[in-house]
C-alpha cells in the first residue's frame, strides 16, 4: 500500500497543454502514472500525445473516469481550478501551481471541507508511491520503492532527503510535499495519520520549517496517536525575523514559528531530530 | 510588501474610513508649508517600514509651522532600525478621548481572515496578547460573505458604549475589511483607532502589508512600491526573478528552492560559517538568473566564498553549470567558487564546468564544509 495515490490512481490534468503541464504530463507517463485524460478549456476533442483534452474538469470526470487532478494553471487561476475539480466529484486535487494568492485559498480550503475533496498544496511538488504513480513534479528517478513515508513543506530540500535515504537503501512507500504556502489544504497530521495508517509504511520523515505552528501541532498528533517512528527536520535555523523566507509561508513573526521552538516540540515529542539533511539515514537506522 | 503610513491611510480614506487631513512630505519647507495650511498643532511622523518609530524619535509634535520645520529637519535623514527617513506625514494632532485597536489578518489557524479589535490600542497588539490576552476579541470572517453588519457591530460594542460610537466603528470595520480584500492584503490594521471630544471615531495611524502575490493582479498596488525603502540588492533581485535576502555572514549562497535555500545556510552555520544571504534562483532554470545571481552575490563585499547547491528537478544542472561559465566570462569573480550540483543533466553540467577550469561536487555536506574552510584561507 501507499498513501493518496497508487496504481487505481487515475489522473486528470488541469493545464495539461501549458509550459509546465506538458512538460510534467510526459513525465508522469513514464513514471507510469495513470493519465486519463487532460484539461484545457477550448482544446476539447483534441490529444495531447495519446491523452484525450477535455474543455472542463466534468466532462475529464464522466467520460475518462478521474479520480484524481493535478493543476498546473497560472497562480491566478489555480483557486478556480481547485474548486473546479472538486465540483465535479474528484477526491484529491494536488495544485503544484506557485504563487496563488493567500486570499484566494482562503475562498477554497473552508469550501473543500464541506465536501469530500482532499487539496495537496497549492505551492507543493505532489506526491509520489514509488514504482506505482507520481502526481506533480517529484523527480522519480530519485525515489526508491520501500517502507519509509516523507512528508514535507519544501521541495528541492525533500529531494536532497529522499536523494540521502535512497543511497542508503531505504526506500519510501510514498513522499507527499504539503506545500510552503500558509494555507494548504492537507497539513502533516493528516499525512501522519496517513501513514500510521498504511500498513507497508514502517518510520516517518517530516520536514518542516520556520513559520506557523504546524510542525508543533504535529508533534503534539505525533505524541498522542503515532505508534511507529518518526524523524523530523526543521529548516530555517538561520533565517531573520519579519522576512519572507521564499515560501509565503516561512516567515517568523514576531517571536513565534522559529526552528528552535519546533525542534523543542519534535524532541518533547520522542521525534528523532536531524541537525543537518545527512542526518536522516543514521536516525532512521536507529528507528527500524 | 509593506506600504506606509501614508499610503495606508490613502487606501483606507478611499473606502470611506475618516482620517484625519494631512499630507507626505519629503523637505522640511514641505513640512512648513503643509503645517500652515492645517493650522495649529501638527505631528510630524517618519515614513520608514519599521515599528517604534516614537520610541526611536521619529514622531513629533509641533505646535506651529515654524516649529514643524524644525522638527522636521531632525527627522529627515535620521535612521530608524537601519532605515534611512525618506519621507514624513504631516497631519494635525489630534485632541483624543480613547484608544483602540481594529486589525484583519490571515490567519493560518482558522485559514480564514480573522477580525481583531482590542480595548487596548496605541501600543503593539503582540503586546496585549502576551499580557492581556482576554482584552483581545476575534472573529473569524466566511470570506464568502464578508463581514456582516451584525458581526461588525458585535465586535464594536466591545469598544464603545455609545451607540453612535459603536455605529461609526462598526461601518470602520466593514470598510477596513473591504480594503483589506480589495489591496489583497495579510494584514490591514488602525492603531490607534481613536475617538474625539466630539465623540468621531477616527484612523489615527494605519498599516496594511500587502501578500506579494497578489502584487502580479494589482498593478495599482504595486505601483505603490518604494524602493528607497529597501536594500538595492533586493530591488535588483527581484528584477531578476530571485528572491534574495541579505545577510550578515560572509558565505554567499546559491541554491534552487526556499527549503533546500534555508537548510544550506543552516548547514553553512552548523559547519562554523554565516551564510551572507538567502537566494533561491526558483524552479524554472536560464542561464541569465545564475549570472544575475552571481552579479547580486559579488556585489556583497563581505562575501568571501561562493556556494552553489543546486539539486536538479525542474531546474537543470547544465542550465546553472553555463551560467556560472557565462557570468565568470562577463565580470570579474575574485572569491573561490564551490559548486555542488546533482539531478537533472548533471553529467553534461561536469562537463561544462571542467572545461572551463571548476570542480564539481556532489555531497552537500562536503561542498558546505569547502566553501567556509575558504572564508577563513581568505581572512
Amino acid at each position: 500500500m501507499s498513501i493518496f495515490i497508487d496504481k487505481d490512481t487515475r489522473l486528470v490534468i488541469q493545464g495539461i497543454t501549458g509550459r509546465d503541464g506538458s512538460f510534467h504530463a510526459r513525465q508522469m507517463i513514464e513514471y507510469g502514472t495513470n493519465v486519463v485524460a487532460g484539461v484545457t478549456p477550448g482544446k476539447g476533442g483534441q490529444a495531447f500525445d495519446r491523452v484525450p483534452i477535455f474543455n472542463t474538469v466534468a466532462e475529464a470526470v464522466w467520460q475518462a473516469g478521474a479520480n484524481t487532478a493535478v493543476i498546473y494553471v497560472p497562480a491566478r487561476f489555480a483557486g478556480d481550478a481547485v474548486l473546479e475539480a472538486s465540483d465535479a466529484g474528484v477526491g484529491l486535487v494536488v495544485c503544484i501551481s506557485e504563487g496563488v494568492p493567500v486570499l484566494h485559498m482562503t475562498r477554497v480550503v473552508p469550501y473543500l471541507r464541506e465536501r469530500d475533496t482532499r487539496l495537496i498544496g497549492p505551492n507543493c511538488p505532489g506526491l509520489i508511491s514509488p514504482g506505482k504513480s507520481k502526481v506533480g513534479i517529484i523527480p522519480g528517478q530519485i525515489c526508491q520503492r520501500g517502507r519509509i513515508g516523507v512528508v514535507s513543506r519544501s521541495g528541492t530540500l525533500t529531494y536532497e532527503v529522499i536523494h540521502q535515504l535512497s543511497k542508503s537503501g531505504f526506500g519510501q512507500s510514498s513522499c507527499v510535499g504539503i506545500g510552503g504556502d500558509p494555507i494548504i489544504g492537507t497539513d502533516f497530521i493528516d499525512c501522519l495519520a496517513a501513514f500510521e495508517a498504511d500498513p507497508e509504511t514502517d518510520a516517518i520523515v517530516m520536514i518542516g520549517e520556520i513559520g506557523g505552528t504546524d510542525e508543533q501541532k504535529a508533534a503534539e498528533f505525533v505524541s498522542a496517536h503515532v505508534r511507529k517512528p518518526v524523524v523530523g527536520f526543521i529548516a530555517g535555523q538561520t533565517a531573520p525575523p519579519g522576512r519572507r523566507m521564499g515560501h509565503a509561508g516561512a516567515i517568523i513573526s514576531g517571536s513565534s514559528g522559529t526552528a528552535a521552538e519546533k525542534m523543542a516540540a519534535l524532541s518533547r515529542a520522542g521525534i528523532g531530530v536531524m541537525k543537518r539533511p545527512a542526518d536522516v539515514v543514521q536516525l532512521v537506522k536507529e528507528v527500524v | 510588501m509593506n506600504l506606509h503610513e501614508y499610503q495606508a491611510r490613502a487606501v483606507l480614506a478611499k473606502h470611506g474610513i475618516p482620517v484625519p487631513d494631512g499630507d507626505v512630505a519629503e523637505t522640511s519647507e514641505d513640512v512648513e508649508r503643509i503645517s500652515r495650511k492645517l493650522g495649529g498643532r501638527v505631528v510630524v511622523k517618519a515614513q520608514v517600514h519599521a515599528g517604534g518609530r516614537g520610541k526611536a524619535g521619529g514622531v513629533k509634535l509641533a505646535s506651529n509651522s515654524v516649529e514643524a520645520r524644525e522638527v522636521a529637519e531632525r527627522i529627515l535623514g535620521m535612521s530608524i532600525k537601519g532605515l534611512t527617513v525618506e519621507k514624513v506625514l504631516v497631519a494635525p494632532a489630534e485632541e483624543i478621548v480613547s484608544e483602540s485597536y481594529v486589525g484583519v489578518i490571515v490567519d493560518r489557524e482558522s485559514q480564514r481572515p480573522v477580525l481583531m479589535v482590542s480595548p487596548e490600542g496605541g501600543v503593539d497588539i503582540e503586546e496585549v496578547a502576551a499580557k492581556t490576552p482576554e482584552r483581545i476579541f476575534k472573529l473569524a470572517i466566511d470570506p464568502r460573505d464578508g463581514l456582516l453588519t451584525h458581526e461588525a457591530m458585535a465586535l464594536a460594542f466591545e469598544l464603545y458604549d455609545d451607540i453612535e460610537q459603536v455605529r461609526q466603528a462598526a461601518r470602520i470595520l466593514q470598510q477596513l475589511y473591504d480594503a483589506f480584500v480589495a489591496t489583497g492584503a495579510s494584514l490591514a490594521e488602525i492603531n490607534p483607532l481613536v475617538t474625539t471630544p466630539e465623540g468621531r471615531v477616527i484612523a489615527l495611524d494605519a498599516k496594511i502589508s500587502v501578500d506579494d502575490n497578489e502584487l502580479p493582479l494589482k498593478p495599482d498596488i504595486e505601483a505603490l512600491r518604494d524602493t528607497s525603502a529597501e536594500a538595492p540588492s533586493e530591488v535588483e533581485a527581484r528584477q531578476a526573478g530571485l528572491t534574495f535576502i541579505k545577510l550578515d555572514g560572509d558565505v554567499g549562497c546559491c541554491v534552487n528552492g526556499a527549503g533546500l535555500a534555508m537548510a544550506t545556510m543552516d548547514l553553512v552555520k552548523y559547519y562554523g560559517g554565516e551564510p551572507a544571504n538567502f537566494l533561491d534562483i526558483g524552479g524554472s532554470s536560464n542561464p541569465e538568473k545564475v549570472v544575475s545571481a552571481l552579479r547580486i552575490i559579488t556585489g556583497d563585499a563581505n562575501v568571501k566564498s561562493i556556494l552553489f547547491n543546486i539539486f536538479g528537478g525542474i531546474t537543470r544542472c547544465d542550465d546553472v553549470a553555463k551560467g556560472i561559465v557565462e557570468a565568470t566570462r562577463k565580470f570579474n569573480v575574485s572569491v573561490p567558487i564551490v559548486i555542488r550540483l546533482t539531478g537533472t543533466n548533471e553529467r553534461e553540467a561536469v562537463v561544462i564546468l571542467e572545461d572551463a577550469g571548476f570542480k564539481a561536487l556532489t555531497d552537500m555536506d562536503e561542498a558546505v564544509q569547502q566553501a567556509v574552510k575558504l572564508t577563513r584561507a581568505g581572512a
